[in-house]
């Protein structure tokens, strides 16, 4: 019977581990957002994280989207050209930032460049005893390093999602303008007659989720990182990845909310 | 008063503390050594509500440290981490002043500064230091720095986790003093856990020593040479030979 039933055995203890885990990470993602309300609050921590997680991502976001919106540019001209409709580039690159480019490469370029910082961060605080130092010194490791790193991650990553929009739909009028001979006032016009509201409300509403998932996977994952440096580099992987899978998952279910009605 | 009263705690199914039974008076400095690996650390963090205990009792002058308020609780304490255990992010004045800066005790960053560099003078670091980071400073300069920011709010009680740990000799004998200063001076009551017998015999009112997760032997200092117990004689002398297997 035991050839038969272990396989079996594995699945079940495989299912029972990972629902465990997604109730861990969830009553996890609770207690951040409950902290954020509730006092004491650290202010200097918050501008830390906002600096950290926005005005130093600037870089990275701007680079991602401008190259990512000229070739969207690109590839729309040439693919368009087959059935004679090059001239929807400006309309579908930005469309195609603002709904899922933008939110998705911001998103994802968080989970790289945060996700990991956190993650790294905390797991080392954890290893190196400060997580148990910061306890005696009547300050709670919740309070004091998730909720100033969610929330700010929850404001900034909005806006760098805004950002990454306009300067990859520029990406697209500097290929179309300069290389495919649209003409520029056209080219924005087009852009700016085709978006709708909804279009951006959820970009944005994408980017606060997406900021969450980044800064909650990083924070979750830091604090019950394993021993030594193995530990931290295990948590920090784990971290990425599930920020990764999660931040997709998340879109399509935004994305469905927002457009399939 | 810290009063332990059959704690147990276990790890799967490695028991770690076996029932231990250990009373730390007020103003009293308790060392308490053991091997490697023998639950030292583990009855430190279960005091201080780090680790929560199995079973047993841990009261702090009457009342159950598991019921105690957990702010009023340890603002009592202070705390010398094994490693340090100083905040990366911070200089070396804002580690110290922590607890100054946050929370009940919080003052003016002006006044919190002028009590960091202070205690940072208490122990020996010039007010240059104060603005590096602790990634800057050898790791003797890191203990002492550890040792200003566990004194910083005065506290009533100060535990020191293996002071000495990772230092020159030299170095141990200047941190052994200090605490031994420093405790006498403030009149705190102290549990320091160590295995380096001369912090012992520096820091040590009382000694309590660890093995197979229970207390083996507890006594004044003066009196261990003469314990007569073999498992204190083989941990004092460092020999191989004795009740305490040497592989573990």
């Amino acid at each position: 019977m035991k050839p038969l039933t272990s396989p079996l055995a594995a699945l079940g203890r495989a299912t029972l581990g990972f629902l465990a885990m997604v109730g861990r990470v969830a009553i996890f993602a609770g207690q951040s957002l409950s902290h954020i309300f509730r006092p004491p609050f650290y202010p200097r921590e918050l501008l830390n994280a906002l600096l950290n997680i926005g005005y130093f991502s600037l870089p990275v976001v701007g680079l991602t989207a401008i190259f990512t919106g000229a070739a969207l540019a690109l590839q729309i001209y040439s693919g368009g050209q087959r059935f004679s409709a090059e001239a929807v580039v400006p309309q579908i690159v930005a469309i195609g930032m603002v709904r899922e480019l933008g939110p998705v490469l911001v998103g994802l370029m968080i989970a790289a460049r945060v996700t990991s910082s956190i993650a790294a961060e905390i797991a080392t605080m954890k290893v190196t005893e400060q997580i148990d130092a910061l306890v005696t010194l009547s300050t709670h490791p919740m309070k004091y390093l998730t909720a100033p790193r969610v929330l700010a991650a929850i404001l900034v990553v909005p806006a760098l999602v805004g950002i990454g929009d306009i300067i990859g739909i520029m990406g697209g009028y500097i290929v179309g303008t300069k290389q495919l001979g649209f003409a520029p006032g056209a080219y924005i016009n087009n852009t700016w007659n085709f978006l709708e509201t909804a279009d951006i409300v959820s970009s944005l509403v994408k980017g606060a989720v997406f900021g969450f998932i980044a800064a909650v996977m990083g924070c979750y994952h830091g604090m019950n990182s394993g021993r030594g440096a193995q530990g931290v580099g295990r948590a920090t992987k784990t971290s990425v990845e599930a920020a990764a899978i999660l931040i997709l998952a998340a879109n399509f279910l935004l994305t469905s909310f927002f457009f399939t009605s | 008063m810290i009063e332990l009263t059959d704690v147990h705690k276990s790890f799967g199914p490695k028991k770690v503390l076996a029932g231990v039974n250990l009373t730390i008076p007020r103003g009293e400095s308790m060392v308490v050594i053991g091997g490697s690996g023998t639950g030292k650390s583990v009855l430190l963090k279960c005091i201080l509500g780090l680790m929560t205990q199995d079973s047993g009792t841990i009261t702090l002058d009457g009342e159950d440290t598991l019921r105690a308020e957990r702010d009023a609780f340890l603002a009592r304490f202070g705390m010398l981490f094994q490693g340090g255990a100083l905040f990366d992010s911070l200089p070396v004045w804002q580690n110290v002043a922590f607890r100054l800066l946050r929370g009940s005790l919080a003052r003016p960053w002006p006044e919190a500064r002028e009590i960091a560099v202070e205690k940072l003078r208490r122990v020996g670091l010039t007010a240059d230091v104060a603005d590096l980071f602790p990634a800057e400073l050898s790791g003797g300069m890191q203990k002492r720095v550890g040792l200003a920011r566990a004194i910083a709010a005065e506290p009533e009680i100060i535990f020191f986790d293996e002071p000495t740990t990772g230092l020159d000799p030299i170095m141990s004998g200047v941190i052994n003093d200090l605490i031994r200063e420093i405790v006498v001076e403030m009149g705190a009551t102290a549990m320091t856990i160590t295995h380096d017998m001369s912090s012992v015999r520096v820091i040590a009112d009382k000694v309590a020593m660890i093995h197979g997760g229970k207390v083996q032997w507890t006594g004044p200092v003066a009196d261990m040479d003469a314990s007569g117990d073999p498992y204190l004689t083989q941990f004092i002398s460092g020999s191989a030979e004795g009740p305490i297997e040497a592989v573990r």
